[in-house]
């Protein structure tokens, strides 16, 4: 409490936007474009370049991340029961796959659909607190997901899980890899897209208005509730999405979805890859996933050893995260050359 | 008559552990802001430092009760010294992720050594068969286990409303500014404070080795249910928690003994009584109003 470290004062959770209060970071625009179509290229080249089935993954956890920036780093509120959402989605979807035979975008859409229905209940009760209080009870509520979907057996099959999830698409053969990764990027980029539609629509700008200064925003005559709840319901559905899109890749849904270590593990990607960037917690997806892949592939049984050690050291050293510290770094460039 | 006296007792009981794991919480976020996530591996800790010092040295129960709680205190406060620290000046949602990464560490540095299948341990001679209270019979350990923890809740509080350390820690927790204005340097008990509160957890760990099984994972799922607890009673008011850990083992417990066909009902209703009281008093039953957190 007395005598810590000196820490930058910016250095919140809720990371200040650099100029202006309703302002979200922007760079240039060529240095936006580039990106835009170096992501593009790198996500085109991705399974040719990693096991297509952990380009898969990477795809599935980049929409996850960016459903708990858009709460953690848009709105202020930090979502530590995510899985709730990821994994309802996974258990719908496999559901609609295996009894509807539907075509897997269907199963997925109804997965999502299922996941927004169930963020509206959990989000109407949890936005009643915020801070820390926000984190316990969403974590909450995902465990009681958890012992539902443990005891209701004759549905989701209790710890055998879910077997034989088809990839059916009008009788396309996606068996392989390769291409059902092709197959999912456009949905995951209509999700990525959608999220940075909200970021930067009017109803994104009141969001952050919310997370900066809740009472202001109050007083400017904005039901912040009610725009928690929306976002928390939209967070919701991407989470959704990806999860339902992890299960039609992995063709099985085990409880693993539901556990608390995997709403841990979302936000710590999104801390890695940099809060309040959205692009961030894709690269941090992509980074936790591959090496994750990298440890069960190397036969080292601990990985909650190195998953936790993430934490502890991202948490300690690197706040900012990946996105975060280059942005940092090249508005400090850029403030440099104005002098 | 018999048969629900049995089961509130045995509600007590349950609500015994939840009630030491709430306090810890509600001592430490008192003093530190800081939700410590970890607080269920330092359980775990307690329990399975307790069955390795018994299986591997021979260290009795009565021992390692004394021990482990030192131990685990001591190591809780190296840990606030070493790292949790640096971030309370943060948001409280930094520490909350960094006791996160530390209860994957902790729980898998277990796991790595003794694996994931539960291990037993012998109920103490002492403490072995049965008090009999007329209408019911009850096991002598957890008799044992309600008295302790009730002895324990009454010394904290005691401590904490009639000493002059829980005057300061009190006032330092309601307002740190002021209290460091009248000259009291409430950095110094920041760190005893944080031992204090892991050691409780520690505590019940050993407290519950005989009764539950030992194994890595027991204190993970339980802290969830600990954190429903604490948003239930308040976790600015540390009788609330403590009130709320009881009442959450009572209701476990009926809900387990009348509703045994649907064994849902008493893992899911600390979560439903939650929801319920973020509906009616969201800052919790005996929470003030949105506790600056």
């Amino acid at each position: 409490m007395t005598s810590a470290v000196d820490t930058p004062a910016e250095e919140s959770a809720r990371p200040a936007p650099p100029s202006g209060l309703l302002t979200v970071a922007r760079a240039p625009g060529w240095v936006r474009y580039a990106l835009l179509a170096a992501g593009l290229v790198v996500a085109l080249w991705l399974p040719n370049g990693l096991y297509p089935a952990v380009a898969v993954d990477i795809l599935c956890w980049a929409l996850f991340a960016v459903s708990v920036d858009l709460l953690l780093g848009f709105t202020g509120l930090m979502s530590f029961g995510h899985a709730a959402f990821w994994g309802t989605s996974a258990y719908v979807t496999g559901l609609v796959a295996i009894h509807a035979g539907l075509p897997f975008p269907a199963a997925v859409l109804a997965g999502a659909l299922a996941a927004a229905l169930l963020a509206l209940p959990i989000g109407y009760l949890a936005v009643k607190r915020t801070g820390i209080y926000f984190a316990m009870v969403t974590l909450a509520f995902a465990q009681m997901v958890y012992y539902v979907a443990n005891e209701w057996r004759s549905v989701t099959q209790g710890e055998n899980g879910l077997q034989g999830v088809p990839r059916e698409f009008f009788g396309t053969d996606l068996s392989d890899d390769y291409y059902f990764y092709y197959a999912i990027l456009p949905i995951v980029v209509l999700g990525l897209l959608a999220a940075w539609r909200i970021v930067h629509s009017p109803f994104g700008r009141v969001l952050v208005g919310i997370r900066d200064n809740p009472a202001r925003a109050r007083a400017l005559g904005y039901p912040v509730h009610r725009y928690k709840l929306t976002a928390f319901v939209l967070s919701g559905f991407l989470a959704g999405l990806g999860g339902g899109l992890f299960a039609v890749g992995h063709r099985f849904v085990s409880l693993d979805v539901l556990h608390w270590t995997t709403s841990g593990k979302a936000v710590i990607v999104v801390v890695l890859g940099g809060i309040g960037t959205l692009w961030g917690g894709v690269l941090g997806a992509a980074l936790v996933v591959r090496l994750e892949d990298w440890l069960s592939f190397s036969g080292f049984e601990a990985i909650g050893l190195v998953t936790g050690g993430i934490f502890v050291l991202v948490v300690l050293l690197f706040r900012r995260g990946i996105w975060g510290t280059v942005a940092h770094l090249a508005r400090r460039r850029a403030a440099a050359r104005r002098r | 008559m018999s048969g629900f006296l049995q089961n509130t007792f045995n509600g007590l009981v349950g609500g015994a552990f939840y009630a030491l794991l709430a306090l810890g919480l509600a001592v430490i976020f008192g003093m530190l802001r800081v939700v410590n996530f970890a607080h269920g591996a330092f359980y775990m800790l307690g329990a399975f430092g307790a069955y390795v010092l018994l299986a591997e040295a021979g260290v009795p129960f009565w021992a390692a009760l004394v021990i482990m709680p030192l131990a685990l205190g001591l190591l809780g406060m190296v840990l606030e010294r070493a790292v949790i620290h640096r971030l309370t000046r943060l948001d409280p949602l930094y520490n909350f992720l960094l006791t996160f990464g530390l209860t994957l560490i902790l729980q898998d540095l277990v796991k790595s050594r003794y694996g994931v299948q539960s291990s037993p341990y012998a109920t103490p001679a002492e403490l072995s068969g049965t008090v009999d209270f007329g209408l019911f019979d009850f096991p002598t350990y957890r008799v044992f286990i309600l008295g302790f923890t009730v002895l324990l809740c009454v010394a904290v509080w005691w401590v904490l409303g009639r000493t002059r350390v829980g005057m300061v820690v009190r006032a330092a927790t309601e307002r740190p500014e002021l209290t460091r204005a009248f000259g009291i340097d409430v950095g110094r008990w920041v760190t005893p404070v944080f031992g204090f509160g892991i050691a409780l957890a520690g505590l019940a760990g050993v407290l519950a080795a005989p009764m539950r099984a030992v194994n890595p994972l027991m204190g993970a799922d339980l802290i969830i249910v600990v954190f429903a607890v604490v948003v239930i009673g308040g976790l600015g008011s540390i009788f609330g928690s403590v009130a709320a850990g009881f009442g959450i083992g009572l209701i476990q417990a009926w809900g387990e003994a009348y509703l045994s066909d649907f064994p849902i009902v008493s893992q899911t209703v600390v979560f439903v009584v939650m929801a319920a009281v973020l509906l009616w008093r969201p800052a919790g039953l005996f929470g003030r109003e949105e506790a600056p957190a």
